[in-house]
């Protein structure tokens, strides 16, 4: 209890039960202000010119974007691995963090989840869009046919990565779904009657915040972070198997699976303290989401990011070690080759610039830790960049090596992702409570000395 | 490059006139991209890349005669490697396989030409060449060795290496590129959905995608296609069959006749077409046929043999009158 003490409160300004309902739900009760409707319109334009983007492209042929016969993969797997990882820090605080009974969970855990399944949409449609014919996306998944009953290979990466990011998207999404019931009743019951409260009270599943009820969930959710948290692994362990598995130099590796996991989850806080800084501002949510949220989640910055790190030391050291003549060169390559840009905009944003979050000052600073989390989410997007282009680009033979350079398609496809992601961000600010009211009512009087609970 | 010259064309009593006189050449002060698929594939590992392993690549081999003509030419019995993967593909009736004599091939590329017309490879123009998307099933790689001032020139055509252990095959969702019992790495145009996989996966780099729908309805134009062979529609992976309608109709033709398919019954488009006669197509499990001789050359070696993808394609190595550096030699 002494320790728990001496830590900051987890909700600042001692807020009574009431307060925190109120605090929460105030937003999605009025009218948009002037700052969402402007953030609004800038994320719907860009979805807008994506969608614009991804109809010439399905309609022309993928041959719009920038790629070649050497370099088959670019922007659009660059941006599904970048999306996925994103999408990671949601269920690692969401699952993970809940089993480890880490209470300051209860201030992110709900946007974060919010984050990962939008996260997970924006990746997911780009696996779809980069194929040659992608009306037959769906022949990648076993499905009873008449073509001779013809299978997927299950030997492909690929396929196993169909499996892995819908199962992740189900799992997450009902994680997130049955964590939101208790706060969808209590929208549903300050409601006034008319068509919001009938909404409600469909999605709340009738709730009635009774003994049993509250038994019976709190089993459902612990079981659910069980079976969520093996999926924070798996998920990015097998979109590395598409590089690891491959017999390509640079994309050879047996670190992949937990290099990609501990990048992802580093990509994941960094967006997640990105969005949360904003929304703690534009909504009103400081004393939820406070000075020791932005501590821990830096300090996961930290640890992931030194892990990367870690990771590209290891390349570069098991490519010289290993006296591979392709393997040592694909490395020289992305140090000192035409990609060298994008290779030291990676190490710079994601191994040199967290590190300054060492100082407990920088730490405690919302504006530094915002544009930190800014530069690690440019570094991580170039980490994959690298790891795909560069090695394809000059492989085995140099006779088939080739330059590779994005069109405005490709670039208007990357800004349409962002958008989707905005714009699904600020509807949910709007229409779901951002903060778990029942949870964190439960962590209230945590670390609030002289206040028994 | 890439511009119609027929209007320069002249019609003289009857016969073409392939000269004009009165030409002026002046600068018009623009610039343009060359479209050439020569110069991308001229390139050696640039000076300050060169990694410690070696800059060298064993790509391109070189020999002396005499070691050429040691054991009399015949290769000495490799011991087999261990694997852990079972053997899980036997090539029961045939096995086929090409031999590629680099000392015979001066880089005259009649075999890409020949290649084209026979696999109906659409002609993708100047804009997609200079976006390096040139569809051609089979390349001529250009490398040099020697001084700068009098370098040594190899040509080597490079084309799908039909590997045992093909990387592309394990690695397609949808079992679009699978192996043959005959030793072919097969594409399925219908069931391919253009994940462009195989191709990254592919160490050599001959698989080729169909950017756009480049085939058109034309009736006139598309009568110069040759009727056995698929018309590839957009968004699917293409790379050279060993021409495979000729091995199936020879295949058919031995059956009609009840009698096995003779040794040189089956003559790859390139093969037939190659003036110095470097390419030998035939099948490994007989024993007396050309290939299968060429294969226990002395000079034989696989492109990329050490990562153990088991090429389908032998090269033999260049005669060199003496190699700089002991009597072995690798370019590239």
């Amino acid at each position: 209890m002494a320790d728990v003490a001496l830590r900051p409160p987890l909700v600042a300004g001692h807020k009574r039960l009431a307060e925190v309902t109120e605090d929460i739900c105030r937003p999605m009760e009025r009218w948009p202000g002037l700052a969402w409707w402007a953030a609004f319109v800038v994320a719907f334009s860009m979805l807008m010119l994506g969608v614009t983007a991804v109809t010439y492209e399905i309609a022309t042929g993928i041959g719009t974007w920038g790629l070649n016969t050497t370099v088959g993969w670019a922007f659009g797997i660059t941006n599904f691995v970048f999306w996925i990882g994103i999408g990671h820090a949601g269920t690692l605080i969401s699952a993970i963090l809940f089993l480890f009974r880490q209470r300051w969970r209860t201030g992110v855990n709900r946007a974060a989840e919010a984050m990962t399944l939008f996260a997970v949409m924006c990746a997911g449609i780009f696996p779809v869009i980069h194929l040659g014919r992608p009306w037959f996306a769906y022949w990648i998944f076993p499905y009873p046919n008449f073509r001779g009953s013809l299978w997927m290979n299950y030997r492909s990466p690929l396929a196993w990565d169909a499996f892995a990011i819908s199962t992740y998207f189900i799992i997450s999404a009902t994680f997130w779904y049955v964590g939101l019931i208790p706060d969808l009743a209590t929208v549903r019951d300050r409601a006034n009657p008319g068509l919001r409260k009938k909404i409600f009270t469909i999605l709340s599943f009738g709730w009635d915040g009774g003994y049993k009820t509250w038994n019976r969930y709190e089993m459902v959710y612990l079981l659910l972070a069980g079976l969520c948290t093996p999926l924070v692994v798996s998920v990015h362990t097998i979109v590395s198997w598409d590089f690891a598995t491959a017999v390509i130099p640079g994309w050879h590796a047996t670190i992949f699976p937990p290099y990609f996991v501990a990048g992802a989850i580093f990509s994941g806080m960094a967006m997640v303290l990105t969005l949360m800084i904003i929304a703690r501002k534009v909504m009103g949510l400081e004393a939820y989401i406070n000075k020791r949220h932005l501590d821990v989640m830096s300090k996961l910055i930290i640890t992931t990011g030194s892990i990367v790190g870690l990771a590209y030391l290891t390349e570069f050291f098991t490519a010289q070690y290993g006296s591979n003549r392709y393997e040592q060169f694909v490395f020289l390559n992305r140090a000192r080759g035409p990609f060298a840009w994008a290779y030291w905009t990676m190490v710079s944003c994601n191994v040199l610039t967290p590190q300054i979050l060492w100082i407990r000052k920088i730490r405690n600073s919302w504006t530094l830790v915002f544009i930190i989390t800014i530069f690690v989410n440019i570094g991580m997007w170039f980490e994959r960049f690298v790891i795909i282009v560069t090695s394809l680009h000059r492989d085995y033979l140099p006779a088939s090596w080739a330059d590779y350079r994005p069109t405005s398609v490709e670039i208007a496809t990357l800004i349409g992702s962002f958008g989707l992601f905005f714009t699904l961000f600020l509807l949910f600010c709007r229409v779901l409570p951002v903060i778990a009211i029942a949870e964190i009512k439960g962590v209230l009087k945590h670390g609030v000395q002289g206040e028994a609970h | 490059m890439g511009v119609n010259a027929a209007p320069l064309l002249a019609l003289d009593h009857g016969a073409v006139r392939y000269f004009r006189a009165g030409a002026r050449l002046s600068k018009t002060g623009g610039h343009t991209a060359l479209a050439c698929t020569q110069e991308h594939q001229s390139l050696t590992v640039p000076e300050k890349l060169r990694p410690a392993a070696g800059a060298s690549r064993p790509i391109v081999r070189e020999t002396t005669l005499e070691a050429a003509r040691e054991n009399g030419g015949v290769r000495s019995k490799e011991p087999p490697v261990p694997e852990l993967w079972p053997p899980d593909h036997p090539f029961t009736t045939h096995h086929w396989a090409m031999v590629v004599d680099l000392n015979a091939c001066n880089g005259c590329a009649a075999c890409v030409v020949a290649c084209q017309a026979e696999n109906n490879i659409p002609v993708v123009g100047k804009d997609e060449m200079r976006r390096k998307r040139e569809m051609h099933w089979m390349r001529i790689d250009r490398y040099y060795s020697g001084s700068p001032e009098n370098p040594l020139v190899a040509h080597q055509p490079m084309f799908c290496q039909q590997c045992d252990n093909a990387p592309c095959e394990t690695v397609c969702p949808v079992l679009a590129t699978t192996h043959s019992d005959e030793g072919l790495n097969q594409m399925t145009y219908n069931r391919c959905i253009g994940t462009r996989y195989c191709a990254n996966n592919c160490p050599y780099k001959v698989r080729h995608f169909n950017w756009f729908e480049y085939s058109r309805e034309d009736r006139l134009a598309n009568l110069v296609l040759n009727p056995d062979v698929t018309v590839r529609s957009r968004g699917v992976m293409e790379k050279c069959t060993f021409c495979v309608q000729r091995i199936q109709d020879a295949k058919i033709e031995a059956k009609r006749k009840g009698r096995p398919v003779h040794d040189g019954d089956i003559r790859t488009a390139c093969q037939q077409t190659c003036p110095s006669k470097a390419i030998v197509f035939g099948d490994l499990n007989d024993k007396e046929s050309e290939v299968a001789r060429l294969m226990d050359n002395r000079r034989r070696y696989k492109v990329l043999e050490e990562i153990n993808v088991k090429p389908g394609v032998g090269y033999l190595k260049i005669v060199r009158p003496e190699v700089a550096g002991g009597e072995e030699k690798e370019n590239g």
